[in-house]
């Protein structure tokens, strides 16, 4: 299946960063708990795939064609459950139940509650060897569909990461491409401190993707990188974001204390108001 | 050691703290009288709360990142090399991603290694299921050469940590990440392998670990006042187990309840039912995590959801005994 390839509406799908990052502040600090700085550095990855670069139907979370999104750094949950919400997952007031009891939005995604959840994450690490899995399933059944998947910078610490990076270049899974959120930070300070992980890109090409280096709040650069990887054939992609943790709202950008805490509300008002400018 | 804890243990009473926040302290506290210990975290110092002793003693703390297998393997170096090695990180981490490298290694070769792990349980809370370890304990009891232990409160966790240093071999301590109530009595004394009952009772008899015990101590006191006996154990070392003391308070209730924050397969209540099925064979009703995972929600509402509070003790207790 062939698609006629529309031009980005770049003006658009920074909007809908835009929204998402709304959304996500106000979920979190009606919850009180949960992870703001990565949720926040991904907005404009995620913004891009679901209102551009991936086929989907939100009213169909389980249409056979789809493209497929592993949130393998599960924790920023927020960024996924308000990018479905506002594709028209389900009903945005849902948002608002995020981490409560009895709710489909878990603290971590769950894929047997949420319809558009693809795979339950939360435990870093697992989610590349998922995401090469369904390549493989995909392209035995010769199907169209690609798979994206979203990892931490801190989460390709774990083993298991460069275990799936072997497989993905072993299968050739060219339908397949990975994005790492490259903030920076993990949880105890900067991964250059915490446990070195440099140089990302050379690594990734040495296990035989192919890379890309880009800047992650740049739209035109993230659609333009999705776009190209996806006439790459042979080998898989990894796209390196550069971002900043708590892009978006300037008193959260970079700092390491933002990873795991909801804003308070008086923060809210502040990161609303610099979001609406 | 005894004095200072002493002290500590007056202002702490009626406090509530977490035991992951007793183990910081401890660990800092050992580490200023033993040259040998080393500590190990896996990107969550600061909610382990090993951030104290790295603060204290950066040169014996090895941040080793988002890598669990790696953290338990290079423990075990350590160890070979005669340092007294803590690991830490979360319960489901530790235990889970990292099993084997804890079977292979650190229990076949019988090792000095201490498994440290906080954020057990559902009392976890809002992160939900994927963070609320409850398995950890069977995932443990089951190694050969392995210890496990479950301190009820602040108090008996710093005890627990000063004890297994003086012990060689692997140890499982699971902490929580939630403040609970002080129980253990100040002249108490934390010994491996040593349960202690609060009172014996002649009707019912509960065997708890870890936060269950503050919550079957206050079911005890509703059942008294209903005109129930019913005594309280807190069985810390669940590996090896108090066989003495099962023995005897099995000869002085016919009823048994066991009573955990993990799941009913293969922990405390699972451990209680080998030894007494085998030895005396009383009636055991376990009251856990019922095969079943977590959820998001604050720690009180899902020990509500889960049956993990005194009135579910209490209703389970009264309707056996009424039957
Ligand atoms: C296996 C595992 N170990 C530890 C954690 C706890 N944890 C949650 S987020 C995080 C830091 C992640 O850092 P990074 O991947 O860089 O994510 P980001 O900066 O995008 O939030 C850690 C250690 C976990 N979820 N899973
Ligand atoms: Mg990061």
């Amino acid at each position: 299946m062939e698609e006629i390839k529309t031009k980005p509406d770049i003006k658009m799908l920074k909007e809908k960063a835009r929204i998402i990052r709304m959304e996500i502040l106000k979920m979190l600090t009606e919850a009180g708990s949960g992870h703001t700085g990565g949720s926040l550095s991904a907005a404009d990855i995620v913004a891009a795939l679901y209102f551009y670069k991936m086929k989907h139907k939100p009213e169909d979370p389980l249409w056979k064609d789809r493209d497929r999104f592993i949130l393998s750094k599960g924790h920023a949950a927020p960024v996924l459950y308000a990018a479905l919400a506002i594709a028209g997952y389900f009903d945005r007031k849902l948002l608002k139940t995020l981490r409560k009891i009895g709710s489909p939005l878990q603290g971590h995604p769950c894929s047997r509650k949420l319809p558009g959840v693809e795979i339950s994450t939360g435990s870093l690490g697992q989610g590349l060897s998922i995401a090469n899995g369904i390549a493989l399933g995909l392209k035995i059944s010769k199907s169209p569909s690609r798979v994206y998947c979203l990892l931490g910078d801190g989460e390709i610490q774990e083993g298991q990461i460069w275990e799936a990076a072997m497989t993905a270049s072993h299968y050739n899974l060219d339908n397949l491409c990975a994005i790492i959120d490259n903030n920076g930070l993990q949880i105890d300070g900067r991964c250059c401190d915490v446990m070195c992980i440099d140089p990302i890109a050379k690594k990734w090409e040495a296990f035989g993707w192919n890379v890309l280096e880009i800047n992650g709040h740049d739209m035109e650069a993230i659609v333009d990188a999705l776009d190209r990887v996806e006439i790459v054939k042979g080998k898989p992609s990894m796209i390196v974001a550069r971002t900043i943790k708590g892009k978006g709202v300037s008193f959260f950008e970079g700092k390491v204390e933002y990873h795991g805490i909801a804003p308070t509300n008086e923060e809210l008002e502040n990161a609303l108001k610099e979001l609406e400018i | 050691m005894g004095e200072r804890q002493e002290k500590k243990q007056e202002k702490e009473v009626s406090q509530k703290i977490a035991t992951r926040d007793a183990y910081g302290d401890a660990l800092l506290e050992l580490g200023k009288i033993r040259e040998d210990v080393v500590v190990l975290d896996a990107d969550l110092s600061g909610s382990t709360k090993t951030k104290k002793f790295a603060k204290q003693f950066p040169e014996r703390f090895f941040n080793i990142g988002i890598s669990e297998q790696d953290m338990i393997g290079t423990a075990s170096g350590l160890s070979l090399t005669g340092k007294l090695p803590f690991a830490s990180t979360f319960a489901v981490f530790e235990t889970g991603r990292a099993w084997e490298q804890i079977r292979q290694t650190v229990c076949y070769s019988k090792l000095n290694v201490k498994l440290v792990a906080t954020h057990s349980g559902i009392t976890v809370g809002e992160d939900g299921a994927s963070h609320q370890a409850i398995e950890d304990v069977a995932l443990m009891r089951v190694l050969p050469n392995m210890t496990v232990i479950v301190p009820a409160d602040g108090y008996e966790t710093k005890q627990v940590i000063y004890s297994i240093a003086d012990y060689s071999g692997p140890v499982y301590v699971r902490l929580g990440r939630s403040k609970v109530p002080v129980v253990m009595p100040s002249n108490y004394e934390f010994q491996i392998g040593k349960s202690y009952a609060f009172h014996i009772g002649s009707d019912v008899n509960i065997v708890a670990m870890g936060i269950m015990v503050s919550i079957a101590l206050d079911a005890a006191k509703i059942l008294k006042e209903n005109g129930i006996d019913a005594g309280v154990i807190n069985m810390s070392t669940v590996k090896p187990l108090d066989n003495e003391m099962l023995l005897e308070i099995s000869k002085k209730s016919k009823l048994i309840v066991t009573a955990e924050e993990h799941s009913i397969i293969g922990g405390l209540g699972s451990a209680v039912c080998e030894f007494l099925s085998e030895n005396n064979p009383v009636r055991v009703i376990r009251i856990g995590i019922k095969d079943n995972f977590g959820c998001s929600g604050s720690p009180s509402e899902l020990l509500k959801l889960y049956g993990l509070t005194a009135d579910n003790i209490v209703k389970t207790i009264t309707e056996l005994l009424n039957k």
